[in-house]
Order: C-alpha cells, then structure tokens, then sequence
C-alpha cells in the first residue's frame, strides 16, 4: 500500500507491506537505526519515536496507519547547533551506559516534559514504565529527565522574552 | 592529579555522543551488500528424538536459499561448541564435556534448541520457511529442574550419562570441618532455592557472517563481550577456520552481563552459512528467541549449615549445593557454580574450616553459565543468609555476630581456608559506615511508625567480598581454564602527539572509553580528548581477552599502565639524545621531559614529532616510531569487599514490598571516574533487587517447558520499583595491581540479593518465618503472611 509522510522533516513516499511496522519502515527502509528493537511484546520501549508529537512504541505501530502522519526520531532531535537540552541532560547526569535503550528514553522524556509542567521524580518512575533500561538502574535516567526537562522550560521562557 | 581530565575525576563520557543522538553502530544496524536474513527453527520440546526433518518445501518457498541442519554440519565435518573451563570432581574426575552441535544432531536437549537454519533474501522469507520445515519428533520424558535430575531413574539427558551428573566437585578440609561441627554449642542451617535468571540486555544478541572466497576470508560481526576468544573457538574448534583468516568485529553492544561472553551456536552458524549460499547472513535474535538461547544464570538448590560458638563464634561451614547445567555446557558453564562459587564462602569472616560439595547436573533446560557476578552472588546469598538465621537463633544483634566474626584490618593478607588469599580490605569499616547512615539503631521507632499504619518494616544488611580482576592465569589453569586471562594495550602515539589506545577489553556499556582515556591522559599529561580508545576488532586490536568477571580495570587498566609507561621510556631516551643529557637525568611529569633540576624541557608532543620525524633522534641505539604494547598477568584475584543495608515496608494486605531505602558502602580499590562508578554500583544493585524481588526463570519441572519466556512473564525492574540509592566508597587499595583498583561492575548483584531478602525476613520475622526463597513477589509473601494466621501487624 503506499503511503507518504514526513519523516524527520522530509517528505517520504513508500510502498509498504500491510504487516509492515514503522520500527522496521524506520530502520530497514529509511536507515534510521538510531531507533532500536529490544522486545517483541511491545514493553521495552527501545523503539520510542513521536508520531505527531507523542510518543508511541514503533514496533506497534502499523507503517499504512500512518498515511499523513508526521514521524521524528531520536535522528532528528539534536540540532545544528549541537545536542538537545534533553540530550544534554543524559550526558551530564551520565543517564546512558550501554546506549541500546537510549534513543527510546531520550524520545519518551521529551513527550514526558511537554504533558508534564511540574515535573517530579515519582511521576518520571511512573512515566518510565514502558522503557526499560538494564544498566543504569534508571537513577541517572530519572534525574537526567528532571534536568533536562528543567532546561527545556528555561528555554522556552527565554524564546517567550 | 595532572590534568584535570585524569585519575579521579568524574569526567562526562566521551562515548555518549553517538548513542545520545541515535549513531550507535550495534550489529542489527548493519548491512552487507548482498545481505541474506537467517531465521532459526528451534525445538519446541525439552527432549525428544530427531526422526526425520523434511525441508523440501521449505526450499521450494519464494527467496530461499538454504536450510540448513545437524546434517549439513556432520557432513561438513563442523565441530561441537567447546567448553573453556572444565573442572576436576572428587578423586581426580573431569568435567563431563558432551559433543553441543551447533544445530541438534539425532535428539534436542531444550525448549529452543536449534534444529535448522534457514537462510532466505529477506526475514520474511526466511521465517515463513522455517514454518514449512517438518520436523518428525519422538518426545522424550524430560528433566525440567536440578531435583527431578538427580532423582533414581531421573530421564538421561545424555545416555551415556545415565545419573546426568557433569561433575561432583568438593572444595575444603572436610574432617576439619566436620570436627567444627563436633562440639559446637549450636549449628545453624538453610535450605535454599538461588532462582534462575535471565540476563536480558537491552541489545538482543545478532550476528552477520560474510564469507570473502577471493581471500578466503571470513567475517564475524558479533554481539559479543571478547571477539578474540569467539575467534579462537570459533576458528580452531568448531569451524576449523585459521586465524589469520578470520575476523571478528563486536563493535558497539548494548550490554553483556555475561550472557554476550559466551561462544554460540548461532556466530558459527551465519559464518559457516555466509559460506554456503555464498553472501553474507544476518540473524537477529528476537527477545523471545533470547529467552530460549541466551545462557541464563544462577539456578541452585542449596543445604548448608554453619557451626558456632555459644557467644556466635563462626567455627565451621558446611555446603551442599546442586547446580543446573542444562541440556549442554555452555563456554565457561562448570567454572560457575565451583571456583567461582566455593572460594567465596569464606566472605569477609574468620570462619576456620569450611567443605562445599557442588554437584552440576544437566537438564533440559537452556544452558546455565555466567551472569552478572557468576557465583558469587550465589556464595554470598548462602552465607549472609546462615548468618541471619544464626544470628536470629542465638539473639545476637545481626551487626554484632558480624563484627564479631570479622576478619580484622590488621590481618591482611588473609589466607582463607578455601583458596583464596585476599590482598586487602576494610569490610569493617564498610560496615560502620552503612550503619551509620542506615540509622541502624533507631531502626525500632521507624518499624513502630510503620506499624502504626499497618505496615510490616523490615531491616536486612550483607556484607560481601568477590573475587575479580579475572584472572592469574597460572592459578585459573590450575582450576582448569582452557586459556590465558591476561589483558593487553597497545598505545599509539601519532606524529603530532594525540594517542589511539588498543584494548583488548570490551566495552559495552562500562564506560572504558572515558575510563582509560583517563589513565592515559593521567600517566601522560594530556587531555582525555586527545585520546581514542579503540575496542572489538580482532583486525585493529591485538589478541585480547574481554570483559567478563570485572577484569576491564583491574587487567586491563594494568596492562594500559605498562604500555603507557613503556611509551614515557622511550620518550625519556628521545629527550636525552636531543637534550644531550644521561637518560636517568631525564624526568617526565605534567606532560614535559624536563633535564632534572633545569628548567630545561620539551613536552610530550615534540617528542611524539622526533619520534616520526626522526633527524635530531639516536637511529643508532632507538627504532623510530612511538607506539608501545604490554601485556598484563595479574599476580592474584582482587577483592572488592563491603556492606550494604536495605530497609523496607511490606503490606500485609497484599504482600507488595515497597524498598524505602537502600545504601551500599564498597571498598574497591582506586577510583578513576567516580561518576561512572556509582553508575556501575547503582545499576548492578538494582539488577541484584531484580532477583531478590522480580525476576523468575520458571520451567516446568516435568516437561521442561519454559513458562517464563517473555517480558510478559518475565518481570524485568522498572523505574518505579526503587528508591534512590545511595553509594559510597570506603577505599583501600589494590596491593598488587599498578592502579590499586579492584573492580566495581558485579558487587552490586553480589550484595542486594541477601541484604533485601534478610530485610524480606525481618519484616516477617514476628511470624516465625526465618527464611524466603527469592523472588519475593507479593504472592509468595502473601501466602506466608496468610499461612502465618490472621496477619497481625506486630510492631
């Protein structure tokens, strides 16, 4: 079936399968490996991406659901002027060891930040529930995402100014 | 400290960059050209007779290009997956080591067992394929558990070894022992289950074979903890591949914890297929498919008893414990559950005569080997669990008995009665500061508190001691290793001085390429950021032999020193030749050679630059170039050691534990990134709760089926699960390693499991209860609680 979306920004036009999941659209068609796989009951959350605006699993998600839809992935957050406050967050609260569930963290805390105002770090362990991480323990993830969901609200009150 | 990027200091990661903005390159993210998908057909019994397979109509489907079996294998004269570390039994008797085909041959031994490997143009394919591959099977009674293998008339998993025991070990002077145990004014005792795990990185484990017939060259890219070793057996055991003419690439892997240290079926099945069809073959593993072919961990039943003084003196230990293989060994299976295990139960105590008697049984099960810790865990769980139940019996406060029993600062080095002689070590004070910070004493109002809104509160504490920095090699093959456990680096200094470090260490989720971008910014005077570390490639790096057992530092790190100290010779020889001065005159500090007592100096780089450039330089005496190798042979184990206490609050009503708080207090040895460390320590200690509270292997015990066999079943920690965690550090150095460390990757699943289970057993101390098997979930709490009568909240 074809479809076309924005993925990343770019305009994407493809033929898809009708099992075929965005996970596999992203990685095997796209090259966008940065979202990663790490289940296959939909639980782990390696493979968070946004799709317009949330965050769902992409292993879930059907590719032909998505006719019209606006996808990012962890790819598109850093900017030309360097790493996203929230990337920056994970990096200065060491909130990533091996990387693998990284990019499903990174994309799960910034949907964290926009429905969360008064963020708190009970509700990031709630929120978390459907990323696992093996690593760190989530102790840096979770004080990585107060941090960095912190620098996000600076930021915007100083584009508001 | 001479640069503000050395030893000590919590430098940011330098590898987070890739990962954080999705340019990670892990094995399922690569792509050959004329690449080919792999997909396994795996047993769906737990033992059973191979009649017949028939696979015409499998390679008769769409994009199939092979299908591939035990068959093939034999009539390709591929070898069995060896076992690296056999161990002799009682009387002299080895390891029984039976053939493991990559791919079953006549009979499957576990649910998940390879049967065929289909090769097609696309997953797809290759998955529908391995449907329409029939398989006539004749099943087989099973053995699902240790107990139901030992049992009279138990089902053989292997028929010439009808009693399915793979070897009877026994450590320990047993009529010392049991003289102990004569006369003792009280002996202790606990019957336990150590529940089997499995170790889930995040990564599933993948691999791409590529087969080059215009050099007869093979490639493996693998998820894997030591590429050099999966080249060494590979090659030389199964494949009958020659070195030179292979390679194995691990480059980035998304976690090991012992499960990626293994050598498996599937790496020798996409080599040996790329050679087949001719391209190269990608497998992937699905989680599901992990939990059926990953190694798992632990999985003891356990008998020990310990005997004291009336004033709770430990004078004698005594252990029985019987250990699951599984359907075959695994690369390290026996070493486990016997050298690593058995040496341990010593702990941090003066106990004087101790037996262990293990015996490792096969089932069909997946095979058993190293996970995070790899039988210490399992030691330490025993024995900090007898001393709570001691302690308890004889009405000594549970820090006193061990206090009491501790082995004293002044007696260092302090030789065991079980092998090991540990170099170093503060657990005493370790313990002191965990009690301090725990508020031990003013644990009583806080359980009164608790009690008042109707919640039962509980304290446990653990002290622990491992044994890592694996390993001295001549020790290790006295125990049976099948090899050398040094370490190697090569230091690379390039014309205008920065620095390409080549470990024979694998990082995959460590942090070593900050951590020993550190020791060579340290030892050399120049900033981290000049330093690359490079890792994972059997073709770049220099034999090496991985990351397992908490070695990357403690070896690794040491063989790093030598090189890089070989490197400041050389420059030191450079700079006399140009100074014109004696080389013992020659001094090298903050990143200057500098003529003793002048203010005379070139720094480093200058001398980097004469080296390559070599016109002012001795040609005569000294070989141009700056790039130094060293390999490091630990002269002993290291010991990391320490204490941590949990506190926590269980609901009657439900039996839900909540962890209030959790504290570790660990001696490890010198410190090179603090930052990384704690996130080491925090990590392992939430991977050991997994086990105390969450995480369950359960096969049926009579079918050998697998009941646990996806994140559905199988509860993985969550966030929400934890409180913060606090850590910290109450050093003593390493005596016989150049850095001092002693490792940190493992304690924390050594120390939790007991600590939260003796706080489990507090809490429901009023009830009679004196011990729970792990994990404790709040079915099983809810049902001792309800057993116990009406559940009385007793403060």
């Amino acid at each position: 079936m074809h479809i076309s979306l924005t993925v990343n920004g770019k305009s994407v036009q493809a033929d898809v399968a009708p099992e075929e999941l965005l996970s596999d659209l992203l990685r095997e068609r796209l090259g966008l490996t940065g979202t990663h796989v790490g289940c296959d009951t939909s639980q782990c959350g390696a493979c968070v991406v946004h799709v317009d605006g949330r965050s769902v699993k992409s292993c879930t998600v059907l590719a032909v659901a998505l006719q019209g839809s606006t996808v990012t992935s962890i790819e598109a957050v850093a900017s030309a002027a360097g790493l996203h406050p929230m990337q920056k967050a994970f990096h200065e609260n060491h909130g990533l060891q091996c990387g693998f569930c990284t990019p499903g963290m990174v994309m799960s805390a910034l949907d964290y930040a926009a429905r969360n105002p008064d963020p708190s770090a009970e509700s990031v362990r709630h929120w978390l529930e459907g990323n696992f991480c093996r690593c760190t323990g989530y102790q840096n993830i979770v004080a990585a995402i107060l941090a960095g969901a912190a620098a996000m609200s600076e930021r915007a009150k100083e584009l508001g100014k | 400290m001479t640069s503000s990027t050395g030893i000590g200091a919590s430098l940011l990661r330098k590898e987070d960059q890739r990962f954080l903005m999705g340019r990670g390159n892990y094995v399922s993210d690569i792509k050959r050209p004329g690449m080919t998908m792999g997909a396994f057909l795996r047993s769906p019994h737990a033992h059973a007779r191979i009649l017949a397979i028939r696979s015409d109509a499998a390679l008769a489907m769409p994009g199939v290009l092979a299908v591939l079996t035990g068959e093939d294998l034999r009539a390709d004269g591929v070898g069995g997956l060896p076992c690296a570390w056999p161990v002799t039994g009682k009387g002299g008797a080895p390891t029984k080591e039976p053939t493991h085909p990559p791919l079953a041959q006549d009979k499957v031994r576990h649910v998940g067992d390879p049967v065929a490997f289909i090769i097609a143009e696309s997953l797809l394919q290759a998955r529908n394929a391995a449907e329409a591959v029939e398989v006539d099977y004749e099943a087989l009674p099973a053995v699902g558990g240790v107990l139901e293998a030992i049992k009279p008339g138990a089902p053989a998993v292997f028929e010439d070894i009808p009693d399915n025991v793979c070897v009877d070990w026994e450590l320990g002077d047993k009529a010392a022992t049991d003289a102990a145990f004569q006369g003792a004014a009280h002996v202790a005792r606990i019957s336990l289950v150590n529940n089997r795990l499995v170790g889930n990185p995040m990564e599933p484990r993948a691999a791409i074979g590529e087969y080059d017939s215009s050099r007869e060259h093979y490639t493996l890219w693998t998820t894997s903890q030591f590429p050099h070793i999966v080249k060494l057996l590979m090659g030389n055991f199964v494949l009958g591949i020659a070195q030179h003419k292979l390679r194995v690439v691990s480059p980035d892997v998304g976690g090991g914890f012992g499960v990626k240290q293994f050598h498996y079926a599937e790496e020798a099945l996409v080599t040996w297929g790329s050679r087949r069809v001719g391209r190269p073959v990608k497998w992937v593993a699905e989680r599901s498919e992990g939990f059926i072919s990953d190694a798992h961990g632990r999985d003891h039943v356990t008998e020990a008893e310990m005997a004291l003084s009336e004033d709770g003196h430990f004078l004698g230990l005594r252990v029985r414990t019987i250990a699951n293989m599984g359907g075959y060994l695994s690369t390290f299976g026996p070493n486990i559950p016997t050298n690593l295990y058995g040496p341990l139960l010593a702990g941090v105590y003066t106990t004087p005569a101790i037996y262990c008697e293990v015996k490792a049984v096969f089932t069909n099960t997946v095979p058993v080997d190293a996970y995070r810790g790899a039988g210490r865990p399992e030691a330490t769980f025993v024995l900090e669990r007898l001393v709570d139940v001691a302690a308890a019996e004889l009405g000594i406060d549970r820090a006193e008995i061990r206090r009491r029993n501790m082995i004293p600062p002044g007696a260092y080095p302090y030789q065991t009665p079980v092998m090991m002689e540990y170099d170093s070590g503060d657990p005493g004070g370790c313990l002191a500061k965990a009690l301090l910070k725990a508020d031990w004493d003013g644990f009583a109002q806080r359980k009164g508190q608790s009690a008042a809104r109707g919640k039962l509160r509980g304290i446990g504490l653990c002290t622990y001691v491992e044994a890592c920095g694996l390993a001295p090699s001549r020790i290790a093959a006295s125990l049976g290793v099948r090899g050398g456990l040094f370490e190697s680096a090569a230091v690379r200094v390039h014309p205008t001085g920065e620095v390409t470090v080549l470990m024979g260490s694998h990082n995959h989720g460590q942090g070593h390429e900050t951590t020993f971008a550190q020791i060579a910014s340290e030892l050399l005077g120049i900033p981290a950021d000049k330093v690359e570390i490079v890792f994972g490639d059997t073709d770049r790096v220099q034999f090496g032999l991985g990351t397992y057992g908490s070695r990357s530092l403690a070896v690794g790190g040491s063989a790093l020193v030598k090189a890089t100290n070989k490197v400041i010779t050389k420059g030191k020889k450079i700079a006399a030749h140009m100074f014109e001065a004696a080389e013992a005159d020659i001094e090298f500090k903050d990143g200057s050679f500098t003529v003793a007592g002048t203010d005379r100096h070139k720094p480093f780089a200058e001398i980097a630059l004469s080296a390559h450039f070599p016109v002012n330089f001795p040609l005569e005496t000294l070989e141009p170039g700056l790039e130094e190798q060293a390999f490091y042979d630990p002269v002993n184990f290291t010991f990391p050691c320490g204490a941590h206490i949990a506190e926590l609050e269980i609901d009657p009503e439900t039996g839900t534990v909540e962890l209030l708080s959790y504290i570790a207090v660990d001696d490890i040895g010198t410190v090179i990134n603090p930052m990384i460390v704690e996130g080491q320590i925090v990590g392992g200690i939430v991977q050991g709760i997994g086990q105390a509270l969450y995480e369950d292997c359960i096969y049926d015990q009579e079918s050998g089926q697998l009941l646990s066999g996806s994140f559905m079943d199988y509860c993985l920690p969550r966030a929400d699960n934890f409180p913060l965690i606090s850590v910290e550090t109450n050093i003593t150095a390493c005596t016989h390693n150049p850095l001092g460390s002693k490792g940190c990757g493992e304690l924390g699943t050594i120390g939790s499991p007991a600590t939260v289970i003796n706080a489990v057993v507090d809490a429901l101390s009023h009830l009679g209860v004196n011990h729970v098997d792990m994990p404790a979930t709040p079915n099983r709490l809810w049902r001792i609680i309800a057993n116990a009568g009406a559940a009385p909240v007793v403060p």
